[in-house]
């Protein structure tokens, strides 16, 4: 179909790559990085060095789940790496759910938007979770539920904390109901992890909404989250959208969510191994 | 009379029966005139309108069934309550914050056994609607409910829950107060429940605000209701950027009792009366009655630990991928 392409296509199209170039911030060859929220230019390897963290303005950059990973453990050994999502109910928008899948796989390097697995915090073991917004928004549906859930029960085995990272657009509508399952199905393992008092901290990172934000990411024996990240049930444009007024500023951002009692603590990232490996240690001794 | 004038107001699909309902209304005031007695050709009109309802009824897009299941005469929580229980009492207030009027509950009995029930509550009027929220529920609501919970596990008493919600209600407090805390605890709290717990999805089950009552051993649905991840308006504004393609998104999402049941979501359909709940609210109860009461019986043998098994294994296997 290129031969019909338009005008207003290519500039669609143009805008389109502007815009995956924007989320995959470790191409290589990109040298300077502008920092979305103040604009400075930072060079790219003391971006890497300072964590994704604007030096100038504290902005934390989105990190992949690769990236989370890489920053906070010693080893990690991935589990359950071949689940993959299945367009169960034939489900088309703009275009077909198994389309969109594929997609994301290519695009992220990803098969689902979680990673699971084990890890060594500075020598503390844990069952490690890093979902990754990078795959269609960090959305959940079967595999990011089910991969949480064997996350858990391997960890209730062999006694180790578990630590989840999220970040999350909510549930996946093109699995429709079964994504609200997995909000029942993660909650449900959580609770049998708390039986058997093994602890269980939920790091929230920009953004973590929805289905997610109203499951296993709240349910932490400790709620982290990293400066300024949007954590929320609805999003703010649907209460805009309901109420039709303003609404405060800084609402739903961590700090106003640690204001408001829902948070244990907002911790920059690069004090994030630090008060991690303390939690553990606690949570250990 | 007041009860016929109720049924006249018509889903929008119904408008098909407009004409036969004209009709109806002048056999009668040629009946009531005294002047002929037409009273075998008013039967045969309300027969005909009932036929063609029931034809009407029998085929149903998904999209109509929305309609059903938000249609405002719909028969709400506590319309229910009423027909279904005896001695209801209702216990407010979440000894938190406040009582949210969206999510109601408290103590009754079932066929002479003791239960608690709570579920969310819609109006019949816009008015009625104002102070209910619109069945949206609060974190108030939520955590009302989990206190109800806890009191039915305390006294070893079944928990009845009837779930008819858009969705939590997404506003400023509703976030202060932690919307997303209220809904992931209860969501925990209620696999560990150690009593007896049925849920019947009788008009919407919106999403996380319906799934946050709605985790029961049993999960029944009337033949009528839906349940979805998101609301086919907000699917189609998000996948398709166009609300208007609500209709679509309706189909695509299945969402229908019949989708729920073969998903393994949903355990029992609950038949309606013909042209729906609100056209014969008492039978409608009634069905819905039998219902709970068939499921809730086998649970009724089953100790804490069983009963917490048989919700984790509902809920564990939930879920269709790729190995």
């Amino acid at each position: 179909m290129a031969s019909t392409l338009s005008i207003h296509d290519w500039f669609n199209r143009k805008q389109q790559q502007k815009e995956i170039a924007r989320e995959r911030l470790d191409i290589p060859g990109n040298v300077w990085v502008k920092c979305f929220k103040c604009g400075q230019a930072i060079y790219a390897k003391d971006l890497e060095e300072n964590l994704k963290v604007c030096p100038k303005c504290q902005y934390h950059f989105k990190l992949t789940s690769a990236e989370r990973i890489r920053q906070l453990t010693d080893s990690f050994l991935e589990i359950n790496p071949a689940l993959t999502s299945k367009n169960f109910l034939n489900f088309t928008d703009s275009k077909s759910y198994t389309a969109r899948i594929e997609d994301s796989i290519l695009k992220s390097g990803l098969k689902d938007a979680i990673v699971t697995g084990h890890a060594r915090i500075n020598g503390f073991d844990a069952a490690l979770g890093v979902m990754d917004f990078s795959f269609m928004g960090g959305s959940m549906g079967s595999v990011v539920g089910e991969k949480i859930a064997r996350l858990i029960e391997e960890a209730i085995e062999k006694k180790s904390p578990v630590i989840i990272f999220s970040t999350s657009g909510g549930a996946r509508m093109q699995e429709s109901i079964m994504s609200l399952m997995q909000m029942a199905k993660t909650s449900a393992v959580l609770g049998r992890l708390r039986e058997t008092g093994i602890p269980y901290i939920s790091v929230l990172t920009d953004p973590t909404t929805g289905g997610v934000s109203a499951s296993f990411a709240m349910l932490g024996d400790v709620n982290l989250a990293e400066p300024n990240a949007l954590i929320c049930f609805a999003g703010p444009r649907v209460i805009e959208q309901t109420i039709r007024q303003k609404l405060p500023p800084g609402f739903q951002r961590s700090e106003y969510l640690l204001a408001h009692g829902m948070l244990d603590a907002v911790v920059d990232r690069r004090e994030l191994k630090e008060a991690l490996t303390k939690l553990l240690k606690f949570f250990k001794n | 009379m007041a009860e016929k004038k109720v049924n006249r107001q018509l889903l929008e699909f119904e408008k098909p029966l407009i004409e036969l309902y004209d009709k109806l209304e002048k056999l009668k005031t040629m009946s009531e005139s005294g002047k002929f007695d037409m009273t075998e050709e008013v039967k045969l009109m309300e027969k005909r309108i009932d036929a063609v309802r029931q034809q009407i009824f029998s085929n149903l897009s998904p999209s109509q069934i929305v309609q059903v299941a938000r249609f405002i005469q719909r028969p709400t929580t506590l319309d229910y309550f009423g027909m279904i229980f005896d001695d209801f009492v209702e216990l407010h207030g979440d000894r938190n914050f406040g009582d949210d009027p969206a999510i109601v509950g408290g103590i009754a009995t079932l066929d002479g056994r003791s239960v608690v029930v709570m579920g969310h509550q819609k109006g019949h009027s816009t008015k009625e609607n104002l102070t209910r929220n619109f069945g949206t529920a609060h974190p108030e609501g939520y955590r009302k409910a989990l206190r109800l919970m806890r009191l039915a596990e305390r006294y070893n008493k079944p928990v009845i829950s009837l779930i008819d919600t858009p969705g939590a209600y997404p506003g400023v407090g509703a976030e202060e107060r932690g919307q997303a805390e209220a809904i992931a605890k209860n969501l925990r709290e209620m696999t560990e429940l150690t009593v007896p717990f049925v849920a019947a999805i009788t008009g919407e089950g919106g999403s996380g605000g319906a799934l946050g009552i709605a985790m029961g051993n049993r999960v029944l649905m009337m033949e009528f209701a839906i349940y979805s991840v998101i609301s086919p308006e907000g699917c189609a504004s998000i996948l398709f950027r166009d609300a208007k393609r609500a209709n679509e998104a309706a189909v695509a999402m299945k969402i229908t009792a019949k989708d729920m049941l073969e998903l393994g979501v949903s355990d029992e359909i609950i038949k309606e009366p013909p042209g729906g709940a609100h056209q014969d609210p008492k039978l409608a109860a009634k069905n819905l009655k039998s219902a709970i009461i068939k499921n809730l019986n086998p649970l009724l043998s089953l100790s804490a630990r069983e009963l917490i098994a048989d919700r984790y294994n509902k809920y564990r296997k939930m879920g269709i991928f790729n190995e």
